[in-house]
């Protein structure tokens, strides 16, 4: 049985326009000890999607779902009681600002125990204890003095490190990290990928990663979900998706990735053309048709989810027949 | 955090010296203090007479440092008026207004940041409304004016505590209420505000991702942070309900240290108008310095700044 199991997920946002959905009707299902990257554009409902499994979402906000089980638990008929024991405990979170994610008015000692303690792991010894031996194996040095320290000190790579220390302080199962290296230098992000990739193998913690950059995707995930426009248009293991995008969008989205060797210098990035639809009212058909270069009439109906071979589906009328994707980018890492 | 609290005093004290070098020249620029003393009627006979004995005829410069000297060993000299050193009557007013002052800022913080806390989490719901509706009343209402009728209310018609005097603790009940509902307003709409802002913000959104109780997350981890600019706002009200509640002083006929300003202005006692100012400067700096202190207690990025 998957850990996470979420069937017909939705999100609407009342805005002064009218219902914003903002996600409509999302399948996915994360296994323990699995990395799950969720990948699409700002406004594509990811972070709505993450809010929404942590039951966090803005109070206006309306959420409905076929099926939201955690680990056997009906998170849509969990009280907000249930909830939060689940919260900090059983799921963390890691966020996109390590710069303003943490409380500066407290020492990061204070902040990292603070869930071990709320959770009743143990005593306030037990959490320092843990603090530090999680400060260590993240990677930050002096780790017993840094408990004493104030987020104002650090840079804003060892905050990331402080957050991911922050999130496995109570073992969770599972782990929703919302693009957390899309504040970080390049050299950072590289570093932290690492870091939360051998943390979730060595704790065998489940993990949602949600980014935009497909090019991360492809170095740390075993299953890839593409967003567009609040829904998932394409879902498969990281290798499949890469060896046979079958969405017109995932094939637009690699082929802005430049390839080194491939692109030649000096020549244009690719871009898809056109904008995100707006997604206040009903929306008919296949949302990324006025951007797709294959569209055609069939595309006024809102397309179905196909079966693909590889445990692979799209949701394209023509997923099945495009023509076999020009290999964009190899599998690097 | 000693170091900040050592040059936070340093700039205490030289504040306090330009002050009182700024009041000692304005008040010898209002016009001939000796003439004033003398009253309309002297001779200029008199008035020469009056300036010799009061020390008048000498440099400014000699009459502010003679002045300086005595006012660092508490000696500001005696009252033109009563039969009194300037520092008995002082000492004598003081913990009236401490008094006043104190009560009404406690009635004030009291009831301003819960009352902030509640209008920010219930935002744009009914308790939100009466929040602000009893915050613009306390601003629009003269505080005289809600003085008088609390004395028409509580004192005459139910007969509950005193109108007047400051014999016990009950003659300041009504005259703290009346000055604290006037310092209340500021103060509940800036914790409103700072709540506001604090509540979106990303820390805010990790504490509960945390499982935090919805109190831990109001109170240890949002008030701490909305707080900050409403103590710098307490600590200029309260110096301002020190040196300036002469209105309630006199409506409930309390002598304290407005009351006697207000007295020494006019009947040109300078020695008394010249000390009141400068302690009520002291008053303000002191509060200043210490909410920089209470400040830097709750952020720490004050500290090492």
């Amino acid at each position: 049985m998957s850990l996470l199991e979420v069937k017909d997920l939705r999100v609407d946002l009342p805005v002064e326009a009218g219902m914003l959905h903002a996600v409509r009707g999302i399948d996915f299902s994360v296994d323990r000890g699995e990395m799950l990257c969720l990948v699409g554009e700002s406004g594509c409902g990811k972070s709505m999607t993450s809010l929404a499994l942590m039951g966090l979402l803005p109070r206006r906000a309306r959420l409905t779902a076929g099926r939201l089980d955690f680990d056997g638990t009906d998170l849509t008929a969990a009280s907000e009681r249930q909830r939060s024991h689940l919260r900090g405990r059983r799921i963390a979170m890691i966020f996109q600002e390590p710069m303003t994610a943490l409380n500066p008015a407290y020492t990061l000692g204070n902040q990292l125990c603070e869930a071990y303690l709320r959770h009743k792991l143990g005593n306030r010894r037990a959490a320092r204890a843990r603090a530090i031996h999680l400060l260590e194996r993240v990677g930050i040095s002096a780790a017993a003095e840094r408990l004493n320290q104030y987020p104002h000190q650090l840079s804003g790579g060892l905050r990331q490190r402080v957050m991911i220390a922050m999130a496995l302080m109570c073992e969770p199962d599972l782990i929703i990290a919302d693009e957390p290296t899309t504040a970080l230098d390049v050299t950072i992000q590289a570093q932290i990928l690492r870091l939360l990739r051998e943390l979730q193998q060595e704790f065998g913690t489940a993990v949602i990663f949600i980014t935009h950059d497909l090019g991360v995707v492809a170095r740390i995930a075993d299953r890839v979900a593409v967003m567009y426009a609040g829904e998932v248009i394409e879902a498969a293991p990281t290798a499949a998706l890469y060896a046979n995008p079958s969405h017109p969008y995932t094939r637009g989205l690699l082929s802005c990735i430049p390839a080194p060797g491939k692109t030649p210098p000096g020549s244009r990035l690719q871009a898809i053309p056109g904008v995100v639809p707006s997604l206040v009212g009903h929306v008919e058909g296949c949302a990324f048709r006025n951007r797709c270069p294959q569209a055609q009439m069939t595309c006024e109906q809102t397309p179905p989810m196909q079966a693909l071979p590889d445990d692979h589906r799209a949701r394209c009328h023509f997923a099945d027949r495009l023509a076999p994707a020009v290999p964009q980018a190899e599998m690097s890492s | 955090m000693g170091i900040f609290i050592l040059r936070r005093i340093i700039v205490a004290l030289s504040v306090a010296l330009t002050i009182s070098i700024i009041s000692f020249m304005l008040l010898h620029l209002s016009g001939d203090l000796a003439a004033s003393i003398a009253g309309p009627e002297a001779t200029v006979e008199q008035v020469e007479q009056i300036r010799v004995d009061y020390g008048l005829d000498r440099p400014i410069i000699n009459q502010y440092l003679d002045w300086l000297g005595g006012a660092l060993q508490f000696d500001f000299g005696r009252s033109y008026y009563y039969q009194s050193t300037v520092v008995d009557l002082i000492v004598d007013r003081m913990p009236i207004t401490l008094t006043l002052g104190g009560l009404a800022l406690a009635i004030a913080v009291c009831v301003s940041i819960p009352l902030g806390v509640v209008a920010a989490i219930r935002r744009d719901t009914w308790v939100d409304r009466l929040a602000l509706l009893f915050a613009v009343v306390g601003q629009a209402m003269p505080s005289f004016w809600f003085g008088l009728t609390l004395i028409v209310v509580f004192a005459v018609t139910l007969q509950w505590l005193p109108a007047a005097g400051a014999g016990n603790w009950q003659n300041f009940v009504l005259p703290a209420i009346a000055l604290g509902y006037y310092a209340t307003p500021a103060m509940m709409r800036l914790t409103r505000t700072g709540m506001l802002e604090v509540l979106e913000s990303d820390y805010i959104r990790t504490a509960r991702a945390k499982g935090l109780r919805a109190g831990s997350v109001i109170f240890k981890h949002a008030l701490r942070n909305a707080v900050i600019p409403v103590v710098a706002l307490a600590a200029v009200e309260l110096g301002f309900m020190l040196g300036g509640s002469v209105v309630i002083e006199s409506v409930f006929s309390l002598n304290g240290l407005g009351q006697l300003a207000w007295d020494a202005i006019s009947r040109n006692d300078y020695p008394v108008v010249q000390a009141v100012v400068l302690i009520i400067a002291m008053f303000y700096i002191v509060l200043t310095l210490l909410a920089d202190i209470a400040n830097a207690a709750l952020d720490p990025r004050i500290r090492t700044r």
